[in-house]
């Protein structure tokens, strides 16, 4: 075995834990059997999801695999797959993922952990709503669920932390494109209030949408955004070009020095970030890597946050709490907290998972440095106002939400409380991040 | 557990009822803390801590009873504390101290043993089973309150700053140690702060109240650095203070 130093992307609250690697399903249940356990994939959360100090933590990237792809989308992988990988098999032979966060370098069991979305959200749902199947180890046993076997269970795993077991193989329906290429059209609005207004007009009559907003400019230009929206290319050539995106070309090679990024670099970031935005542009073709997945780009990113890191917030609120987006961007725009570009998107209804991030309205995600002494606070002040309105934050991105607060954004908790204990009763199965919001 | 920004939700405090601790733990539960182990000698006053914790937003304040003049006691006090945490624990603070009556004391051989017992002997067996717990845990940070009295020693006050001495460099190269581990240990080293310990002292540049302690120590506990000074500006006082000759220091301290 092997003792590490683990984190989440955001390089916060790090631990350490054996870290083993199982490569089949018998592996990860003899795993199962220590206490305490949980599941890490690529390490894409933000904060203490995939780690569990002095505990076994199973690295997923030994469960591989992926089988052909039927006629109508449905393919097998293993849980340990990057969707950069499923991306690079698959968009060759003209499929794509249903759904992609910002990134490709997130693995499938990862992705159904946090339940993932992407910019089509108010389209499609989210990652869960296109897995018809999945095998999952638990401590009590191996069992194969879906929407119609045990059905309580299935839920509860997407969106579920890796709480409720390991997901070793998943069963998928891909997407059929006919080419490589996104058409993307741009906006750019001085107002929250207009791209807002736009993105309520606008956003169901196109597949993809996001906006990124300016939190760091006050008074009349306060919330100025860039919209950008698309659809898949269509392609009628019999041969149309389908290439699997790059890898990252750049990296950054070790932690930046404390402070580089601090309110007057973001505050030129965001400036230059603006001012390169065409006012309006249709049509423009980008391909699938850089529409999706701008950050993969340079490899590492996170580091130039410096050695205290950062976290990400990001909640979501009914449309009829609408104003809560505003509030929140007032409010970060008034503490002068540093802020990078957040990014603004409307999400469809949610499902049934009981942890599942998403609920239909809006969802707001802010990176925010690590440093500053008054940021706890006015995060939790933004908790406040968010669960007042009846939204929620995304687990997946926490890594400082007060305990108490979980219950008002997750009101079905107790029920997913009831399903992780059938098949866990000694709780083997936990995370810091478990630990810390007392989910097990 | 540690969140992002550092905040501990539970913590175990040795020497739960001085006023330096309590300064930190009220600090501590206003911020994240919900469970707080207050350990010490005197129950009463513990609860009278316990009590203020929970007004500042603990939930949970067990009480743990220990005679810091007997290093032998240690271990099973500090298993205790871990055990009434019912948790992972993110921060141990280490308050135990006795400031005693060096004219006294230093004609006595038991008062010298129970001085040295209750500022070193008892806290480095703490931290001995401390550390085994936390290593376990893969994470965790600890806190000794030492002195700036351990920088340069006294002559009118060599049984106290010895002891703190003993404990600042044992505890500084124990940070050293466990580097690359995930446990953090921090050293705060207050100058002569207002309290129950204090009173009656001729009054001394640069003193301060608990709150400000506890103000320094929130912050230093938010940017991790290895050794907390308070007020900050001791570090500068003190550095210089280390290297005066030797009668001139004797002019300066004691007089």
């Amino acid at each position: 075995m092997n003792r590490q130093r683990l984190t989440g992307w955001g390089r916060t609250a790090p631990s350490y834990a054996h870290v083993v690697r199982p490569s089949s399903d018998e592996e990860v249940a003899h795993w199962l059997e220590s206490s305490p356990v949980i599941a890490r994939g690529l390490g894409r959360s933000y904060g203490d999801a995939a780690q569990v100090g002095g505990g076994v933590v199973l690295d997923n990237r030994g469960l591989r695999g992926m089988g052909p792809i039927s006629p109508d989308g449905v393919v097998s992988v293993g849980a340990g797959l990057s969707l950069d990988e499923v991306i690079a098999s698959a968009l060759p032979q003209g499929w794509f993922v249903p759904v992609t966060p910002g990134t490709r370098q997130v693995s499938v069991g990862g992705a159904i952990a946090a339940d993932v979305h992407g910019k089509n959200h108010h389209r499609d749902g989210s990652f869960g709503d296109h897995v018809l199947e999945m095998h999952l180890v638990t401590p009590t046993g191996e069992r194969t669920v879906s929407p119609t076997v045990d059905p309580d269970l299935f839920w509860a795993t997407l969106g579920g932390m890796g709480l409720t077991g390991v997901v070793t193989r998943v069963t998928l329906r891909l997407m059929r494109v006919s080419t490589d290429r996104v058409l993307v059209d741009t906006d750019r609005f001085d107002t929250l209030d207009a791209v807002m207004s736009a993105m309520v007009e606008g956003d169901d009559s196109y597949r993809y949408s996001v906006a990124w907003v300016d939190c760091m400019t006050r008074g009349r230009s306060m919330g100025r955004a860039i919209l950008t929206r698309g659809e898949h290319a269509e392609s009628t050539e019999s041969s149309p070009l389908l290439r699997a995106p790059r890898s990252a070309l750049l990296k950054v090679p070790f932690s930046a020095p404390p402070g580089l990024l601090n309110p007057l670099s973001i505050r030129l970031f965001n400036e230059a970030w603006f001012r390169k935005a065409p006012r309006q542009r249709r049509e423009e073709s980008q391909t699938l890597g850089a529409f999706f997945h701008p950050l993969d780009g340079v490899a590492d990113w996170n580091r130039l946050y410096g050695p205290r890191g950062f976290v990400q917030y990001q909640f979501a609120v009914s449309d009829a709490h609408a104003d809560t987006v505003v509030k929140a961007i007032h409010t970060l725009s008034e503490s002068g907290v540093p802020s990078f570009l957040a990014v603004l998107k409307r999400f469809g209804p949610g499902n049934s998972g009981p942890l599942s991030f998403p609920m239909a309205g809006w969802t707001l995600a802010l990176d925010l440095p690590v440093g500053p002494a008054r940021l706890p606070g006015v995060l939790d002040d933004l908790d406040d106002l968010v669960a007042d309105a009846g939204g929620r934050i995304y687990l997946a991105k926490d890594a400082r939400l007060r305990p108490e607060r979980l219950r008002a954004m997750y009101p079905r908790l107790d029920h997913f409380l009831e399903v992780k204990n059938r098949v866990d009763p000694e709780g083997h199965l936990t995370s810091d991040l478990a630990r810390r919001l007392l989910l097990s | 557990m540690d969140n992002a920004f550092s905040q501990p939700q539970t913590v175990v405090v040795l020497g739960g009822s001085s006023d330096i601790a309590r300064a930190i733990t009220r600090k501590l539960c206003a911020e994240r803390t919900r469970t707080v182990v207050l350990a010490g000698r005197d129950g009463t006053l513990l609860e009278r801590a316990a009590e203020e914790a929970r007004d500042f937003g603990a939930t949970k304040c067990p009480v743990v009873l220990f005679d810091a003049t007997d290093p032998l006691g240690a271990e099973a006090a500090v298993d205790q504390c871990f055990e009434a945490a019912g948790g992972q624990v993110d921060l141990v603070i280490v308050a135990v101290g006795l400031l005693g009556n060096q004219e006294r004391d230093q004609v006595d051989v038991d008062a010298t043993l129970a001085m040295m017992n209750v500022n070193f002997t008892w806290p480095v067996a703490a931290l001995t089973r401390v550390r085994t717990h936390l290593l376990d845990q893969g994470r965790g940070r600890i806190l000794v309150i030492s002195s700036v009295a351990s920088v340069r020693v006294r002559a009118s006050a060599y049984l106290y700053g010895g002891a703190k001495a003993g404990l600042d460099r044992l505890a500084g190269a124990l940070a050293d140690s466990l580097r690359g581990t995930g446990v953090q240990l921090q050293l705060l080293r207050p100058g002569v702060v207002r309290t129950r310990m204090t009173e009656g002292l001729a009054p001394a540049p640069f003193t301060t109240g608990v709150n400000e302690v506890a103000d320094v120590v929130m912050k230093g506990l938010a940017d991790g650095r290895p050794v907390i000074w308070s007020p900050p500006l001791l570090r500068y006082v003190f550095t210089a203070l280390r290297h005066l000759p030797g009668p001139l220091w004797r002019m300066v301290m004691d007089r």
